[in-house]
């Protein structure tokens, strides 16, 4: 490159060459230096991500037709999501050596691989979605049934009578209803007509078996 | 509309590629006159283009390819690609191997699964349901919701008959699930596989008129498990006499379904063949019944 610069230039060196003229390879692209964000402070990156988070949450509060969670995905939700959500369902007889509950590892493995398997039959079936999306999609709809297991936890300290069970009976079946609801109006419309409901059965069966774990908790005594 | 471009383009480059191997196989006809020349010489690896306004299915109902294919396993899934030019012949490796065993509709699936559910003496399900399409999401699916159930009917009378207990322990035995999901996994699976591999053999030896594909046997065990979903849903009624009635109701018809979808393909062969493979078929049916009450309902 330099001798083809040399060839060029043969007949202009006797002129001096102003350092306004842009050199090949230079870093510094002036219109590019707004999208960079390493000059950041930390706690704006950090909030940056957090508040995208945050919408994620309400879009699923308030499910309606919108693409926010597909067109800027994340996993952050869905493993603060899962975590918080395993960390609620121990404390249970699962700390005894008799298997009490489901362990830390069972929920991991139940939601994500559970994820990964719904994600996998619904590209097979043709659907438009890709991957990341859909697991995100579905981590991001196990809010609801997080919220009913911390409710659970609430009602649970008062006893664990008959009261107490048809009361998390009725919490945890409407947050399964609201979690079934709000991942299909964001993973139903990628689906070629005439399979919709072959994609959502396996999402109810999802949530519908996360839901039996919250439903079934009881603490040690 | 993009799908029937994306076929009839299929079609042309599979016409191209088979008009430039013809001569390798020493065929060298035409290929309008494939379709007549393969019912004189069976053995000939030989493609016929079929029109546009004649589709797979359509040719099934006439009852074309079913004489066709009926020869060996192997080389019938091969001529059904080739004849239908739908369905492309990828390496089992790649995602689109997979993806051709997905393509039905929400009603074939009901449709499959009220026929397994209900044997009628005529009808046998692979040629009536199946139709050359086997799936994987039936059979995969049908094994999961019965895992699912029966942990959670077998927690739940576990659960009903401990109520009245103050001093016990309530807790879902993930143990078990682990256990009847190995069980069900593995007979929807490796059941078809022995019985595949036993057709084929005795296929050697007899000239059999009807052949099933693996991928249509196990797509029937995987459907004939849908009747016992209902059955274990029962169990969560705490009557044992309800419980034991209902997993023997469900035997026999899921029974009944198999048996009456394997005579054809061994209807032919020696009495005692027939009588060995069908026994098994059935005993293997109620091993797993009474295997997974035994196992979660043991009282």
């Amino acid at each position: 490159m330099a001798d083809e610069a040399n060839r060029q230039f043969a007949g202009l060196s006797d002129v001096s060459i102003s350092e306004d003229i842009p050199v090949e390879g230079d870093i510094s692209r002036g219109e590019e230096d707004e999208f960079s964000t390493l000059d950041e402070p930390v706690k704006e990156t950090i909030l940056r991500d957090l508040r995208a988070v945050g919408s994620k949450f309400i879009h699923v509060l308030y499910p309606k037709r919108s693409s926010v969670l597909l067109r800027d995905w994340d996993l952050w939700g869905p493993l603060l999501l899962c975590v918080t959500l395993a960390l609620l369902l121990q404390g249970g007889a699962a700390d005894s050596e008799d298997q009490g509950g489901p362990q830390f590892a069972e929920v991991f493995v139940i939601v994500w691989f559970g994820s990964i398997i719904i994600t996998l039959n619904s590209k097979l079936l043709g659907g438009t979605i890709s991957f990341f999306q859909s697991l995100c999609v579905l981590g991001y709809c196990i809010m609801p049934l997080t919220a009913a297991m911390a409710v659970c936890r609430i009602v649970l300290v008062g006893g664990s009578g008959t009261v107490s069970f048809i009361v998390r009976l009725v919490v945890v079946t409407a947050s399964f209803g609201w979690s079934t609801f709000a991942s299909t109006a964001f993973l139903a419309d990628n689906q070629p007509p005439g399979r919709k409901s072959l994609v959502v059965y396996p999402v109810f069966l999802f949530y519908f078996v996360i839901g039996w774990m919250v439903l079934t908790f009881s603490p040690s005594q | 509309m993009l799908r029937l471009l994306l076929i009839v383009f299929v079609k042309h480059k599979l016409a191209d590629k088979f008009l430039l191997d013809a001569p390798r196989h020493g065929q060298g006809i035409q290929f309008e006159e494939a379709g007549n020349l393969l019912e004189a010489n069976r053995d000939a690896t030989t493609i016929s283009i079929e029109d546009d306004d004649m589709p797979e299915r359509q040719r099934n109902a006439a009852g074309f390819t079913p004489d066709v294919d009926e020869e060996d396993p192997h080389a019938s899934d091969d001529k059904t690609e080739l004849l239908s030019g739908q369905k492309k012949n990828a390496p089992f490796w790649t995602f689109e191997y997979y993806q051709r065993f997905f393509d039905i509709e929400t009603h074939h699936v009901k449709e499959r699964i009220i026929g397994s559910m209900l044997p009628w003496p005529g009808k046998n399900f692979i040629h009536v349901h199946l139709r050359r399409n086997p799936d994987l999401y039936g059979p995969f699916w049908i094994c999961t919701t019965l895992v699912f159930a029966l942990a959670i009917s077998g927690n739940f009378s576990n659960f009903l008959l401990n109520l009245g207990k103050p001093d016990h322990k309530y807790s879902p035995q993930f143990g078990k699930v682990t256990i009847a999901a190995t069980a069900i996994f593995s007979y929807a699976w490796f059941v078809p596989l022995a019985l595949w591999g036993c057709l084929l053999w005795r296929n050697n030896k007899i000239m059999n008129l009807v052949s099933y594909s693996f991928m249509e046997i196990v797509c029937v065990y995987g459907y004939s498990l849908a009747i016992y979903i209902p059955a274990v849903v029962l169990w969560i009624i705490p009557f044992e006499w309800l419980r034991w009635c209902s997993i023997v109701v469900a035997l026999c018809l899921s029974g009944s379904v198999l048996v009456m979808t394997f005579w054809p393909a061994v209807r032919e062969d020696h009495p005692k063949v027939i009588a060995a493979i069908m026994s098994a078929i059935v005993l293997l049916n109620v091993l797993l019944a009474v295997g997974c009450k035994v196992l979660l309902l043991p009282y």
